[in-house]
């Protein structure tokens, strides 16, 4: 299968590679294999599969990686836009109530 | 460690009440380690859980499909065995324990409110707090004499390892992304292998949520039934000819929008879902009007609806795809709207046009 290829994909992806303590943490938590270790640093090697959905950033030791965390829903955004809200899977998706968000496949 | 059918008297059930675990159709008896007992799962899964799990992909019974959250065993596990950590959405606690056979192991199901490990971790009810509170709630520490956890690669979107080690004492190893690839990560000594932390979404994955997204386009078959009663007007002997002729491609399109668009994803132009989508519509009418030998007017008209229809219904699809971000799916959103609507609007309109005026 080819590799599916998503827009703005990655633009809020920063990497501090002077912070990084090397550990291989992104590398292992990344499920679109964006990082890849370089010498004495992580190194983003392929921005435009991340989809940006915090891994990396939230298990750095260093607290060297930063992105701007959402789903790429949308269906969650549509319901956001029309309560008014940031993009939303519904209020309380899972908890028995009938919504959009939960009705969608991603949950 | 002693398997019994009840959970013996003399040992307190870790972490449960012993009503609430009586009865649970996917615990098959109790062990005990220490003074404590466990339910224990079996790693063969039921016909009713087989039949269910095939339910839920179809949204039927899918708001509650889940198992009680705490801390099941499987096989024969004692203080060294591994502890697998795992959402309380039962689809996902049967993907893990079916792939566990001859393997001893604890399974620690947080509660995520019946919702998949990748999805909850994005909304942090798979997250560090729930995972700390649960290890200490079940003391965690009496039941196994390491302090490794083996957590769902996906999970890391809302756990944070180096947190939950300061909280808790336990640090994290990330698991494979698939279920099915435990037993080889497991035999290995937990050795990963690069394809195992990568998320698929071959036919195979596409397909299996699709179903969902068939099931929730009821509304779009009975408008498809309704606008194609309404162009089949008056009635006489050319009508089911003409009812014919706009069901087909009506009707047709959220088919093809929930199941021809995820099969053919990766082959349609474009990388927005939306535009994908369009393409694919609009290609299915003009099938459809060269099948049916539609006129030029209600044929554009019925071209624009499908178009709109399938880039709908293909733009949703982000949110059951692996690899979209939501700036990209903000974008289509915002872009898209206004297209969509107009080429609704206009294609009813000339479609009725088209068969008001008869041209």
């Amino acid at each position: 299968m080819r590799t599916l290829r998503y827009l703005k994909n990655g633009e809020t992806l920063v990497l501090r590679e002077a912070e990084c303590v090397n550990c291989g943490e992104c590398v292992e938590v990344c499920p679109h294999a964006v990082f890849a270790m370089a010498g004495s640093s992580a190194r983003i090697i392929d921005r435009g599969a991340c989809m940006e959905c915090g891994a990396c950033a939230l298990n750095c030791p260093a607290k060297a990686i930063s992105v701007k965390v959402g789903v790429g829903c949308a269906a969650a955004i549509i319901i956001g836009k029309l309560r008014g809200t940031a993009p939303t899977c519904g209020s309380d998706c899972g908890g028995g109530a009938k919504d959009a968000g939960r009705g969608k496949g991603c949950c | 460690m002693k398997l019994e059918a009840l959970p013996p008297k003399a040992a307190k059930l870790a972490g449960y009440e012993e009503n609430d675990v009586l009865g649970l159709p996917y615990v098959s008896g109790f062990i005990r380690i220490g003074s404590r007992s466990v339910p224990l799962v079996s790693t063969e899964l039921s016909g009713r859980d087989r039949l269910a799990g095939i339910l839920v992909r179809w949204d039927l019974g899918r708001n509650n499909y889940r198992v009680l959250p705490g801390l099941y065993a499987v096989g024969k596990p004692g203080s060294g065995s591994p502890v697998l950590v795992t959402a309380n959405y039962k689809l996902s606690f049967d993907s893990l324990r079916r792939e566990l056979s001859g393997i001893d192991a604890w399974i620690l199901v947080l509660d995520t409110k019946g919702v998949n490990v990748w999805c909850a971790a994005g909304k942090g009810s798979f997250g560090s707090p729930e995972l700390v509170d649960k290890l200490s709630k079940l003391r965690m520490k009496e039941i196994v004499s390491h302090r490794k956890l083996i957590l769902p690669q996906l999970g890391a979107p809302g756990v944070s390892a180096p947190e939950t080690a300061r909280l808790s004492g336990f640090t994290a190893a990330w698991g494979p992304v698939l279920a099915s690839d435990l037993p080889a990560f497991l035999a290995s000594g937990m050795k990963k292998t690069a394809a195992m932390r990568l998320v698929p979404f071959g036919l195979r994955e596409r397909m299996a949520v699709a179903p969902v997204e068939l099931a929730h386009a009821w509304p779009l078959f009975l408008a498809a039934f309704g606008l194609s009663f309404l162009l089949a007007l008056p009635l006489g002997p050319a009508s089911l000819g003409r009812f014919l002729a706009s069901i087909l491609p009506l009707a047709g399109s959220a088919l093809v929008g929930t199941l021809a668009f995820p099969a053919l994803l990766p082959w349609l132009p474009f990388r927005a879902f939306a535009l994908k989508g369009a393409v694919l519509g609009l290609a299915w009418a003009a099938a459809c009007a060269l099948a049916t030998g539609t006129g030029l007017a209600l044929g554009l008209g019925l071209a624009l609806v499908c178009g709109s229809v399938v880039s709908f219904i293909a733009m949703n699809f982000t949110g059951s795809s692996t690899y979209t971000s939501q700036p990209g799916a903000n974008l289509e959103v915002e872009k898209g709207a206004i297209p969509m609507a107009a080429s609704l609007a206009g294609g009813l309109a000339l479609g009725a046009a088209a068969r008001i005026f008869g041209i």
